[in-house]
């Protein structure tokens, strides 16, 4: 259980073992917690998946709705991400709307998926300009063990390649189909805690760290998304570092979503 | 669900007196509960009820946000329940609504009645009840997911508090509905009891029912929640149980 604060021994303690490549969790700084992923978790979702990295635990459904296309995409259905940090996850999250945190979690999400290609608009389109699917990911956040980030895509991506379109319960089709899922981008967040850059942060190694960084990478060998968060500056070489990395667990972490690795 | 209308109502009890999952009229759905689920929180607990999926964690004593709720002479008891977008057939706006506010209040009320909040005063304990997946029963499911997560952060209780549904269907009484049953039923009673006293501290109801009924309806949902009852404290013992993990050693 980690508390509403981390207490400044404990940084220290964690920036003084990472100064030796080491972990509270005796992990190596380019080693990430178990992950493991359990698609279908919910049934009166459209897909959903729960997704487990170390104590993190997220849970993704999608719903897809038909609806209205946007006046300026007439041939393409509308996709919306949306990620909530409910108190029940941690001592940190307050009820209410969703706060700065929670917003960048489904934007960080959104542009991962949106801009790897993972869902093809065009096909969403039902009748140009009049009807089109709406496509909503939903994140739900059970357990905030750290690294939201990457917890949330993964389930998120995890879900959409087991989901279905319901066309026959809204009587667009004959019969319902699976989503056609493109490229799956795979996000990896990492830490600076002093000259050592670790991945897959826990809550203590967040509050510790000195900058946070996400990149998101597809199968295609293409960086697709990335975000800097947190208090904290990284060299070129730091990125550059933190790109080749993403790289390779994402591979495997892609591996995981369709359910082929782990 | 956008296809289903008046003219689908499906055969709710056979004459020889099955429900449309098989069950008897006082039989329960099958019942599964975790306690300590969560790393974060203080205590937590996860149902599977049918096919409700409801998770619930527990934070506090703690401090009382937004602070002029504080209450100088006892603890304040702070519940939500909240459902997930993706847990209706028809996906839910994400936030606020009446529905889960009142269910909040109600469900807030029920603890208040059985805390000891007297020990803990200007202190907020914080009950969160999410619905990942929603088949009729949820306040009951969340109720009982909540009492088990207090039950495991050591908030010092009357009793815990088992919950059911009692409803009428095709004319009959019967326990704990599922939706075909709750959506084309005629009557649903949802209540808590606290099993020491025999007292009822959750109760509403919509519908239909004569006098005679209600009567016939609550004698059934104290013996159903008797029976979850035990539920609830076989899922307590299991998490403390000698060498489980978090358990004694």
């Amino acid at each position: 259980m980690s508390g509403e604060v981390t207490a400044e021994i404990l940084t220290s303690h964690i920036l003084d073992l990472a100064s030796s490549g080491k972990r509270l969790d005796g992990r190596t700084a380019d080693e990430y917690r178990p992950i493991s992923v359990e698609p279908g978790f919910v049934v009166t979702a459209d897909g959903s998946a729960l997704a487990h990295i170390g104590d993190t635990a997220v849970l993704s459904g999608i719903k897809l709705e038909p609806g209205k296309p946007f006046p300026d995409t007439p041939n393409a259905g509308v996709l919306t991400t949306n990620a909530e940090l409910v108190p029940l996850s941690s001592p940190m999250f307050e009820p209410g709307p969703p706060q700065p945190g929670a917003i960048e979690v489904s934007r960080v999400v959104d542009r991962a998926i949106r801009a790897a290609e993972t869902i093809d608009l065009t096909r969403l389109c039902v009748t140009p300009g009049e009807k089109s699917w709406v496509c909503y990911t939903d994140i739900h956040v059970l357990d905030h063990g750290g690294n939201l980030i990457d917890a949330a895509l993964l389930a998120a991506v995890t879900a959409l390649l087991h989901a279905t379109v319901p066309a026959k319960r809204f009587g667009i089709a004959e019969a319902d189909y699976a989503l056609e899922v493109g490229h799956v981008p795979i996000e990896c967040t990492f830490v600076r805690l002093g000259d050592t850059i670790v991945v897959d942060p826990t809550v203590d190694e967040e509050r510790a760290g000195q900058g946070r960084l996400t990149v998101a990478t597809d199968e295609a060998g293409r960086v697709v998304a990335m975000q800097k968060g947190l208090v904290g500056a990284f060299s070129p070489d730091d990125v550059k570092d933190v790109v080749r990395r993403a790289f390779r667990h994402g591979e495997r972490m892609r591996a995981i979503a369709r359910g082929t690795g782990r | 669900m956008g296809s289903v209308g008046a003219k689908d109502v499906p055969v709710l009890l056979t004459p020889d007196g099955r429900r449309i999952d098989g069950r008897k009229l006082d039989e329960l759905r099958p019942i599964r509960i975790r306690a300590g689920v969560s790393h974060q929180a203080d205590g937590s607990a996860f149902v599977e009820w049918g096919a409700n999926k409801v998770m619930a964690a527990v934070y506090g004593p703690r401090e009382v946000h937004p602070r002029h709720l504080q209450q100088n002479n006892k603890a304040v008891i702070q519940c939500k329940y909240n459902m997930a977008a993706f847990s209706v057939d028809e996906r839910k706006r994400p936030g606020l609504d009446r529905r889960s506010q009142e269910i909040s209040k109600v469900i807030g009320e029920a603890f208040d009645s059985v805390i000891f909040t007297e020990e803990f005063p200007r202190t907020s304990i914080d009950v969160y009840i999410e619905v990942l997946q929603a088949n009729a029963g949820t306040r009951c499911a969340g109720l009982v997911a909540a009492s088990v997560a207090l039950a495991d952060a050591g908030i010092p209780m009357v009793d815990l508090l088992p919950a059911v549904a009692v409803g009428k269907v095709a004319g009959a009484i019967a326990l704990d509905l599922k939706k075909e049953e709750d959506n084309f039923g005629e009557a649903d009673l949802p209540m808590a009891l606290v099993p020491q006293s025999g007292r009822l501290v959750l109760l509403q109801m919509e519908g239909h029912m004569t006098e005679e009924e209600l009567g016939q309806a609550l004698d059934l949902g104290v013996r159903g929640c008797r029976d979850i009852y035990e539920v609830m404290k076989a899922a307590l013992r299991e998490r403390y149980a000698v060498g489980a993990p978090g358990g004694a050693a």
